[in-house]
């Protein structure tokens, strides 16, 4: 048949009936529902463990590690499923892929100027003996970071 | 009258379908731009936290309920579409309008609040990046919702029915955003 | 129903408003691009007619502009750079050579979507009409230069314009927005509707070029659109995105301005190799010499050039380990391009080759383009870089690689295909007088320019004359010799401009395919009716089937099949 008429046709399947997935998407919906509850509940929970075990870093990675990793996982459902980006032509996946690559590309090579406030730390050699001094210094934000913290400081934690 | 252009498919897939593929790569580089500079931001200033525990994880989870029911209902639309039902279509894609609205001013009442106190855009760079990306993301919703009342009411008439998968695609797209949106500005304090 | 009937559908003729306003045909949406752009490129030519007569005799009165002064100054070169890049290149090489040829090259009856098509023309043109009024505004045009770093750029306080620069702002957000339209439509179209038996290798080159263009467009623009949006805000509510002392950074702007810059220079190189592929091929009668290594070579440079951007910022205080990585893809991506020009240069051996002016200007571009190309070699290592960044070096290999871009490959498209899309053919002696009118005067711009850069002389400086080690005769002589040159090239355009208006109502007649060619614009009228063809084409071959063995004509059309 011609390209028009199997366009036209996308709407009715070639196998058939189509099937009613709404329970299909229900399933993926609760999935979603109680992801979404756990995330929520990580900053609740995870400061709690991280001091029960006496590692207030492990409470934060949780946070972060519910956070994130839930977020990922909600948005593998919401795209294979909901989208359909399972069963479309794999090309489109890889298209969807790749411009997520280049924004962490763009992160990637951004972030040592932008993150940092300092950059690589190089030794000099003085009259003194051997200094480091960075290569470059954001020294206005760093004035900025150490006004805050201390303006906070004073007034008490938040 | 639609071109002969606009009926052919040489990759088998709808061409209205591929353009909103190719229309959400290029959203996905804007947000992920805009994303990728906060988080740098956010990850260099340490002393953020100061400011950024004041946002309402309450209003955030609440929000995300919304848009993932909104995404459930849009999704069923297009279930409708596929089962030939298309006056169910355009009502489901109603709801999904109707929880479109919900965000949008749980959004209101939450900004409001948040002004009232002092946390306006211009308060420093991490509100300028809260209210911003919410912001261009929210002007996201409203596009959205105006394109899905468009599309519902010729649904409801029959008509471009291949339609609802698209605006569905795009919604589905927008709560994608948000998905991420939720931990960044609410969680990752 | 067949297609014939499809196309002979039964719609009142429209009215000359809504035909040529409010087009919805590809044909002419392409034209309404090509006729802004063209008025686009007057404007920037002027102004830098305008900027360079200041250079070459500091403070004089330009004859029709006046005094420039030191603002004037910067807001000539910004706008001459920015209209140049935005509302020049990009409009004539994608947009309107995109939308005519698209369509016709696969074998359809237009874009697949019309009345976004339509659209994108719209914002297009307002974003043309904020950038002119913005030199029309309290403070006049911004003059920020067109990389619009902060915080000259983000606070009213140090740029001095504090309308200009929003304007400018807005106005290339604008244009960026008409382009992802566009480019939605060439894509779409371009996977899509091509024509039966029409296989991915058997699309015509400049069609893989202008699609892959607004591919690398729509993955490098979008971290642009959001930094212009924070650039915005800063400027007019005040926020600090870009403020270090306020929690933001102004390096930010730079990394998000050339993340998208660097790709930026190859969408707007595609289109230009792709439109030089076609005239070779038609003028040396001889298929392309290795089409698919074309295509792969184009893949590799759109996919590196994601990873060079940060070339332009050498200087500017970045980790010199991410210069190192950044010298290393610089240089690697002249790799394909210098490949591209090889088999350019093995698809001419041996053919049968006519000087027409459309093969004047492809092999022109060739020559010149390769000097760019050279040359970008010194600013790609990051050493040479510390000492020509920022001088007029850079200059001139930019514009040994623009000028070919927007204005040879630009000439030779127009006088290929104006053929079909006017009907008539442009006055060949005219033609020669101004390419050798424009070539050689673009050569005594350009080349005084090397000199200079090497000779230290910085950009973006209004008077030379302030500088004793660059104010000495000889540099002085170079820069009244490049304005010298300037005005001559300029003034040969009136003979471009003069045959292709006139040739437009009184040149001669031309038939369907004056020039032979083998692809699916030349099966139809000229120009095209709406709808494009009588029937719609199949296609039997590929598009470069020329000089075939055991055929009796020297080129063997697509569409023809292939018991004929």
């Amino acid at each position: 048949m011609s390209e028009e008429q199997a366009a036209a046709h996308e709407n009715a399947s070639e196998h058939g009936e189509h099937h009613d997935h709404t329970k299909h998407y229900l399933k993926i919906y609760g999935a979603l529902l109680v992801l979404a509850f756990i995330s929520f509940l990580g900053p609740e929970v995870g400061p709690t463990i991280g001091e029960m075990l006496g590692q207030p870093g492990i409470g934060r990675a949780i946070v972060l590690f519910t956070a994130f990793g839930i977020a990922l996982v909600k948005a593998y459902l919401v795209a294979s499923e909901f989208m359909h980006l399972k069963m479309e032509k794999k090309y489109i996946s890889y298209l969807m892929f790749t411009s997520l690559a280049f924004m962490l590309l763009f992160f990637s090579a951004v972030a040592p100027d932008v993150l940092n406030h300092q950059g690589a730390i190089h030794e000099i050699e003085t009259a003194e003996g051997i200094i480091t001094i960075p290569q470059w210094e954001n020294i206005a934000a760093k004035a900025e970071i150490q006004r805050v913290l201390e303006q906070s400081g004073a007034a008490g934690n938040h | 009258m639609k071109p002969i252009a606009t009926t052919r498919s040489a990759t088998g897939i709808p061409t209205g379908r591929l353009a909103v593929w190719w229309v959400i790569v290029s959203e996905i580089v804007i947000f992920g731009g805009l994303l990728a500079s906060y988080i740098m931001h956010r990850i260099g200033h340490p002393e953020w936290a100061n400011y950024s525990i004041h946002t309402n994880i309450y209003a955030g989870a609440f929000n995300t309920w919304v848009l993932l029911t909104s995404s459930f209902f849009a999704v069923c639309a297009h279930n409708a579409v596929e089962m030939g039902n298309n006056k169910k279509a355009a009502k489901l894609l109603m709801v999904t309008t109707g929880f479109g609205l919900v965000f949008l001013v749980v959004k209101f009442f939450e900004w409001s609040h948040e002004i009232e106190l002092g946390y306006t855009i211009t308060a420093n760079t991490f509100w300028s990046f809260y209210y911003t990306a919410a912001g261009i993301h929210g002007l996201h919703v409203i596009a959205g919702m105006i394109l899905m009342i468009w599309i519902a009411n010729d649904v409801r008439q029959n008509k471009e029915v291949q339609r609802v998968e698209l605006i569905a695609n795009y919604w589905h797209f927008v709560d994608l955003v948000w998905v991420f949106l939720f931990p960044l500005l609410y969680i990752a304090k | 129903m067949s297609a014939a009937d499809h196309a002979h559908d039964a719609h009142h003729e429209p009215g000359w408003v809504s035909k040529y306003i409010f087009p919805l045909d590809h044909k002419i949406i392409g034209m309404q691009y090509l006729f802004t752009g063209m008025f686009m490129a007057l404007i920037g030519g002027f102004l830098v007619y305008a900027f360079r007569m200041q250079l070459a005799f500091p403070g004089i009165e330009v004859p029709f502009y006046g005094k420039v002064t030191p603002g004037d100054y910067n807001s000539l070169i910004t706008n001459h750079g920015t209209i140049m890049v935005f509302w020049v290149a990009m409009p004539v090489l994608i947009a309107a050579f995109g939308n005519f040829l698209i369509p016709l090259m696969i074998g359809c009856d237009d874009m697949v979507f019309p009345r976004i098509n339509r659209l994108s023309y719209q914002i297009f043109f307002i974003s043309a009409v904020i950038i002119l009024a913005s030199f029309f505004v309290e403070g006049g045009g911004f003059g920020g230069a067109w990389t619009a770093y902060p915080p000259l750029s983000a606070k009213a306080e140090y740029s001095l314009t504090p309308l200009g620069s929003s304007m400018w702002l807005v106005a290339v957000a604008l244009e960026f927005v008409a382009f992802l339209l566009g480019g939605i439509n060439f894509i779409t179209t371009a996977m899509n509707s091509r024509a039966p038996g029409m296989k991915m290798f058997d699309v015509p080159i400049v069609v893989w070029m202008i699609v892959i263009a607004s591919i690398l467009f729509m993955a490098s623009v979008g971290p642009l659109i959001a930094g212009a949006v924070m650039m915005f805000m800063d400027q007019v509510i005040g926020t600090t995105f870009y403020d270090p002392s306020a929690g933001g950074d102004p390096v930010l702007w730079q990394h998000l301005f050339w993340f998208f810059g660097h790709p930026e220079v190859y969408v707007v190189l595609l289109p230009a190799m792709g439109i030089v592929a076609e005239i070779i091929a038609v003028f040396a009668r001889k298929k392309l010499f290795a089409y698919k290594t074309i295509l792969y070579t184009t893949f590799a440079t759109g996919i590196l050039s994601f990873f060079v951007w940060a070339h332009h910022q050498f200087i500017a205080g970045i980790d010199p380990r991410m210069a190192n990585v950044f010298t290393v893809t610089t240089l690697l991506i002249s790799i394909p391009i210098a490949e591209m020009l090889f088999i350019y240069i093995a698809s001419l051996w041996g053919g049968s080759i006519t000087l027409s002016t459309p093969m004047l200007w492809a092999l022109a571009f060739i020559a010149e383009f390769l000097i760019g190309g050279v040359t970008g070699i010194f600013l790609g290592a990051s050493g040479a870089d510390v000492y020509f960044h920022d001088t007029y070096f850079v200059i001139a290999h930019f514009h040994y690689t623009f000028f070919p871009i927007a204005f040879i490959a630009v000439f030779a498209g127009l006088t290929h295909w104006f053929p079909k899309m006017f009907g008539r053919l442009m006055n060949e002696t005219a033609g020669k007088i101004h390419f050798w009118g424009t070539i050689i005067p673009f050569n005594f711009i350009f080349i005084p320019l090397f000199v200079l850069g090497s000779a230290g002389q910085h950009r973006r400086i209004y008077n030379y004359q302030h500088f004793p080690e660059l104010a000495t005769t000889e540099l002085q002589n170079l820069r009244v010799l490049a304005t010298m040159a300037l005005v001559t090239l300029i003034v040969f355009q009136i003979v471009f401009l003069t045959n292709f208006f006139w040739s437009i109502f009184f040149g001669p007649k031309a038939g369907e395919n004056p020039w032979k060619g083998t692809t699916l614009e030349w099966v139809t009228a000229s120009p095209p009716p709406h709808g494009n063809f009588k029937e719609m084409p199949t296609v039997y071959r590929g598009p470069y089937e020329y000089g075939v063995p055991g055929r009796d004509d020297d080129y063997w059309p697509q569409h023809l099949p292939n018991e004929s």
